[in-house]
């Protein structure tokens, strides 16, 4: 156990130190420009006790004295992922669906229904992404442009056209498709950084047109007063009527979203294992030898722009239906970058790694409303360690193989 | 031996920006034939093959596949006319298993069963990549990924296949274990071979013609036997 300590403990001594250096500028410079030391210091301290313990605790389970305590526990996990890995897939799937279903019964405040229908929004947003990035391989860092196209074509749909939510859903559904193609057109001779940054210019000039467009989106006001989604259902008072309500209910919005979410599912499923799916799996590996193989290059990765885009402009259109209210200003870089980092740290290519990682961001950004100032420094400390320990993702997407010489 | 061309490459001209890689070579490869282009490094070997592909743009020339100009042709409908290049350095693609390296040879076939068969065909030729099936092929060693390059290649059923230094990096005993398979091929399905190669011994032993690369233009074209006993050759290729 004290040789363990030996071997470690330089590092952690220049750890704290470096990590008393950050600090200091971060909680010890008040707002009114004085100076304070105590209190830093005082952080630090508990910092630095804790991480004593976690350092003596690191020695003796590597000098084996903890052996003992924890062979039960490993055991138990054992059996645990032996008696899941019995249980075939479906059963979980059907107790994920089952909990999705039940969602609004259980939990039944507002907050929490709102946090719902912001996750299955970024589930859809996050799967479109996965066709461009995981599937073909091509970083879009402007992928939020075709969330912006979706939510406009509704709101313009229904303010000057009254038309209602459901019809519009395939308007903008093929307006981000086509969005889509004109974005992804130029830029398919592009590979890697080029592509990147190319789409990000792409994304700031959609954001730029909504923001400049006045006579059509309002620029910055925004447009006010969508309808929200509408229901038919049958009524019986005096013979059989179809009657029509506009949702207002939120657990109502949230089946609406749970419904795209699964439409989402279903067809990123479908396309990840068809021929189309395998083939823009080989465009991402190697799109030489994928041409060489007879796979149309060009078609396939202006097809992977287009079908990422609907999905997108899927979950556009619902937002604006469920805010009532679309502006420029939701469709920035950020939030890009946001479905972006759900995707990588999800799980590339991973269907439920996408699902699990759009969850944990949005359930994180929440629940660090707590920290107010420092809510995004520990968001991103939360995503810097997700990274260090999975950094195939949360789910990743197949288990990698062993190489070869190692079994001989 | 039939005796009508089924590539025919005339005066063919290259160039990556202002560095000529092609400066107008011939040559001809007959229905059933096996033939290596020998040549050093930067000699133009792997440049001819991507431009018969369509990958590098031809600047000047000709090239016919069975007696028809496919120089307009897109490099991904040569698959399904019969020619498919197995490229430099492998290109397998590496996060897609032993399995869907195959099924992607065969990308632009529907026949399901008949590609179930061919896979078993390409196991026949490559027992140990029965064993990597569902392996990752980038888990694979450097030799089983050649093979798996090779039977991806076949997969697209070719009748006329290049190969780009198919001893690349591997140890003897296994490059010469892959020209055994690639005569196999040659007389067993009768896919006639254009053969790149670094390793003029091994590959002038099996091809039937060869011809020699020098800096973008071809040198010397004969018999392959022939080639092996001309002094030149032995001194420049063969260290002797």
């Amino acid at each position: 156990m004290i040789q363990e300590f030996r071997k470690i403990w330089k590092p952690c001594v220049i750890g704290l130190l470096w990590f008393l250096v950050l600090l200091w500028p971060m909680t010890g410079i008040n707002s009114d420009g004085t100076l304070e030391f105590a209190k830093p210091f005082e952080i630090w301290l508990v910092v630095v006790a804790a991480a004593i313990v976690v350092m003596l605790l690191y020695s003796a389970n590597k000098g084996g004295t903890l052996d003992g305590l924890y062979a039960p526990l490993i055991k138990l996990q054992k059996v645990i992922s032996q008696k899941t890995a019995v249980l075939p897939n479906f059963v979980l799937i059907a107790v994920a669906v089952g909990f999705a279903l039940l969602y609004p019964v259980i939990f039944t405040s507002r907050p929490s229904h709102d946090l719902a229908i912001n996750v299955l929004i970024y589930i859809s947003l996050g799967l479109g992404l996965n066709i461009v990035i995981g599937l073909a391989g091509m970083l879009d860092l402007g992928y939020i442009a075709f969330y912006g196209v979706g939510a406009y074509c509704y709101a313009l749909l229904n303010i000057h056209f009254g038309m209602s939510f459901w019809v519009s859903l395939p308007f903008a559904a093929v307006f981000a498709a086509i969005a889509g193609c004109i974005i992804g057109y130029p830029t398919l001779r592009m590979r890697g950084d080029y592509l990147a940054i190319v789409t990000l210019a792409f994304g700031e000039i959609v954001r730029l047109i909504l923001n400049n467009w006045m006579s059509l989106t309002n620029g910055p006001n925004g447009i006010l007063g969508i309808a929200r989604p509408g229901i038919f259902y049958p009524a019986f008072d005096g013979g059989l009527a179809i009657e029509h309500i506009y949702i207002r209910k939120l657990y109502m919005l949230y089946y609406v979203a749970l419904l795209i979410a699964f439409i989402t599912m279903i067809c990123v499923y479908r396309l990840n294992y068809s021929r189309i799916g395998r083939a823009w799996e080989a465009i991402r590996e190697d799109e030489t030898a994928a041409e060489l193989m007879g796979v149309n290059t060009f078609l396939l990765k202006l097809l992977a722009y287009a079908m990422g885009a609907v999905f997108a402009g899927l979950a556009g259109a619902f937002f604006a239906s469920r805010m009532k209210f679309v502006s420029p200003e939701s469709f920035t870089f950020l939030e890009s970058a946001m479905v972006l980092c759900m995707v990588v740290l999800g799980g590339m290519a991973s269907i439920p790694g996408i699902i699990l990682g759009s969850a944990a961001l949005v359930v994180m950004q929440e629940w660090f409303r707590e920290f107010e100032t420092y809510r995004m420094l520990v968001f991103g400390g939360c995503m810097v360690l997700m990274m260090l320990f999975r950094p195939a993702g949360l789910i990743p997407a197949k288990r990698m193989g062993r190489r070869s010489e190692e079994e001989d | 031996m039939a005796a009508s061309p089924i590539l025919e490459i005339n005066n063919v001209h290259a160039s990556y920006g202002n560095i000529k890689a092609l400066k107008g070579i011939s040559l001809k490869v007959m229905e059933g034939e096996i033939v290596s282009i020998i040549g050093a490094n930067g000699a133009g070997k792997s440049t001819a093959l991507m431009c018969i592909c369509g990958i590098v743009p031809v600047s000047e020339g000709d090239v016919r596949y069975q007696g028809a100009s496919i120089l307009q042709t897109a490099a991904e409908k040569l698959p399904i006319m019969g020619l498919c290049q197995v490229p430099e350095g492998r290109r397998i693609f590496p996060r897609l298993s032993v399995k869907e390296n195959l099924i992607l040879g065969a990308f632009y076939r529907r026949d399901n069963d008949e590609i179930d068969n061919d896979i078993e065909r390409v196991f026949s030729y490559f027992p140990v990549l029965k064993e990597r099936f569902d392996q990752h092929g980038g888990t694979l060693s450097g030799g089983e990924q050649q093979m798996l390059a090779i039977g991806r290649a076949l997969m697209s059923r070719p009748k006329l296949l290049l190969l780009d230094e198919p001893s690349l990096g591997l140890a003897p005993m296994i490059v010469q274990r892959i020209f055994e398979i690639i005569e196999e091929v040659n007389k067993k399905d009768g896919v006639t071979v254009l053969l790149v190669e670094q390793n003029a011994n091994l590959a002038l032993q099996s091809s039937v013609r060869g011809y020699v690369l020098e800096t973008g233009s071809v040198t010397m074209e004969d018999d392959a036997e022939l080639l092996l006993n001309n002094q030149e050759i032995r001194k420049a290729y063969l260290g002797e």
